[in-house]
């Protein structure tokens, strides 16, 4: 997901003298070719994330169309004033891609896991909030970035993802994706997520019930059509993400239903990451595991909620 | 010590006619930066009032932008909008805010009051122009206590390897912060040694001489190679004899009639 990310960079820039890149102290080569063949746009800057952001706001004010990549923690929490200040606050059209959303760096440890970036994203005023599920996705919200003109959080998943999306559901910011229709429950989930709800559903269906996905690559804007449209249609809903359950997807979905059709929020439960620093190492899946996101505890969990 | 002559009282009363409308404002800090600003705007900034957003302007940057009264009393006093809107500083409405915001006032190029912020995006506005070749000039003005900021730094030496010389930063160097004496708080020892060491050219300057400034800006940058700064050293609160060098008048509020009339009298 990340090479298709940063190689989309280098194809729109290629079509767009606006786009720049600019990442912290990434690995050796990235995005090489981009930096020959047009030098005086590619930056590598340091581990000087709050320097970057600004810089890339300064770029921005400018008419250039900066895309900003590093590690999710760095690029959030690190420089959060500035994400505030300089890109939300003057609405500019910066893009933070950031690598190893959610507990992808499980083994590092804490410093390195991601799982309240979409809550403080969100939270910000102009900020839109996107985290695809599959690589082929990525590319799709690259093109269609093209038109967005105000600040914009990428949250990448670990690469290698298996490629869920299809070229026929197309991709727009802000319109969630019915990936799996079904008439007795419904998943709705975020990046990578959505994967285990598709496997989650198979397995409900071998109990006779049958389960859909609506897929939420854009937790904000949200789309609030698809929430009114899917969830008043099943008996029970499960929002998973990889994520602190405060003020991620879930918090998202009930703080809409609460406001819009308050008689449908009895029907949600949010399955997440707990209110704790992750005290483990291990795989992104061992960590997810051990807080019980996985499509054997989404099924389990599902099915108590149908019955 | 320079003496103020009549435009620089002028812009000081502007200053104070603003405070006059909420009672309140970071006094001090704006009436350090006055004859910056003045010399900036008459002799250096290459800008046009009547069409602020003109692609091949200079772009100006109040990094701190507590010091935003001084900013507004300059754009008004040169035409960016009208001195009626000074009132007005402050009220609901009011495209005078407590701290500057792009967007709002006219010939404001970047939203500033959080410190550290305006160098980064000062070195983001000379890349562009780099990119593009162009030949405006980009200028920050920092306050020294603004310095501690670690962003500063990281800008700072980002600067310096892209050798921005279309970049100049001046840093108001009044020696006082919010607390008190900067030397007091977070000593920077000697800010021009810290500037040079990161790679600017580098000079002092008596921020409050008009002669002086006129005759340093007439030669910039120091260097084609390397982004200039330029320790300013001015008296925070200068003109206002009795908050010159009191920590007191960083910031007022709740200002009685008497205290504007004790100021207006200072600047006869």
């Amino acid at each position: 997901m990340r090479k298709t990310a940063l190689d989309s960079v280098y194809s729109l820039a290629q079509n767009d003298e606006r786009v720049v890149f600019i990442g912290s102290d990434l690995g050796p080569g990235v995005l090489d070719e981009m930096k020959k063949s047009m030098p005086s746009r590619f930056f590598m800057e340091g581990v000087s994330e709050q320097h970057i952001i600004g810089m890339a706001a300064g770029l921005a004010l400018d008419g250039f169309i900066p895309f900003v990549n590093t590690i999710a923690t760095f690029l959030t929490r690190r420089c959060y004033e500035q994400v505030a200040l300089d890109l939300c606050l003057q609405d500019l059209p910066v893009r933070l891609i950031a690598n190893g959303g959610g507990v992808v760096y499980a083994p590092l440890g804490p410093t390195h896991l991601a799982v309240e970036d979409i809550a403080i994203m969100r939270a910000l005023p102009n900020m839109a909030v996107i985290a695809p599920c599959d690589a082929n996705e990525m590319r799709r919200l690259m093109i269609a970035s093209k038109s967005w003109m105000h600040p914009m959080y990428i949250r990448l998943g670990k690469g290698g993802d298996e490629i869920i999306s299809r070229e026929e559901h197309g991709f727009e910011i802000g319109k969630a994706i019915l990936l799996k229709d079904g008439v007795d429950g419904l998943f709705i989930t975020t990046g990578v997520m959505t994967q285990l709800a598709l496997q989650a559903a198979e397995q409900i269906a071998g109990h006779g019930l049958n389960c859909g996905v609506l897929h939420m690559h854009t937790i904000k804007p949200l789309d609030d059509e698809a929430l009114r449209k899917y969830i008043p249609q099943v008996k029970g809903v499960i929002t998973v993400e990889e994520h602190t359950k405060i003020g991620g997807l879930g918090s998202a979905v009930l703080e809409y239903c609460s406001d819009a059709m308050p008689e449908e929020t009895h029907k949600i439960f949010r399955m997440g990451i707990p209110d704790q620093f992750a005290t483990q190492y291990g795989s992104q899946n061992s960590l997810l595991a051990s807080w019980g996101i996985a499509p054997e505890t989404l099924c389990e969990t599902m099915l108590k909620k149908l019955k | 010590m320079s003496i103020l002559d009549a435009r620089s009282k002028q812009l000081r009363r502007s200053v104070i006619r603003m405070v006059e409308a909420d009672k309140r404002g970071h006094i001090g800090p704006a009436m350090s930066l006055i004859e910056l600003l003045r010399v900036l705007y008459d002799s250096y900034l290459n800008v046009n009032p009547r069409d602020p957003d003109w692609q091949d302007r200079d772009r100006f940057i109040l990094s701190k932008g507590h010091g935003c009264l001084a900013l507004y009393a300059i754009l008004a006093d040169k035409g960016f909008f009208s001195e009626d809107e000074f009132d007005n500083f402050c009220k609901p409405t009011s495209f005078l805010g407590g701290h500057p915001e792009r967007g709002k006032a006219a010939g404001v190029e970047a939203s500033t009051g959080a410190l550290g912020h305006g160098l980064p995006i000062g070195v983001g506005m000379a890349l562009s122009a780099k990119i593009r070749q162009k030949k405006h000039r980009v200028v920050v003005v920092m306050g020294d206590g603004e310095t501690n900021e670690g962003s500063v730094w990281e800008a700072a030496m980002s600067a310096s390897k892209h050798q921005l010389s279309n970049l100049i930063v001046l840093v108001d160097h009044n020696k006082l912060q919010s607390y008190g004496p900067t030397y007091e708080v977070l000593d920077m020892l000697s800010m021009k040694d810290k500037w040079t060491s990161f790679g600017f050219a580098t000079c002092e300057v008596d921020g409050h001489s008009i002669e002086n400034l006129e005759k340093l800006f007439d030669r910039l940058p120091l260097d084609i190679n390397k982004p200039t700064a330029i320790i300013c050293h001015t008296i925070k609160g200068k003109g206002i004899s009795f908050a010159e060098g009191q920590p007191s008048w960083h910031h007022k509020s709740g200002l009685k009639a008497s205290d504007f009339e004790a100021m207006y009298k200072c600047l006869e």
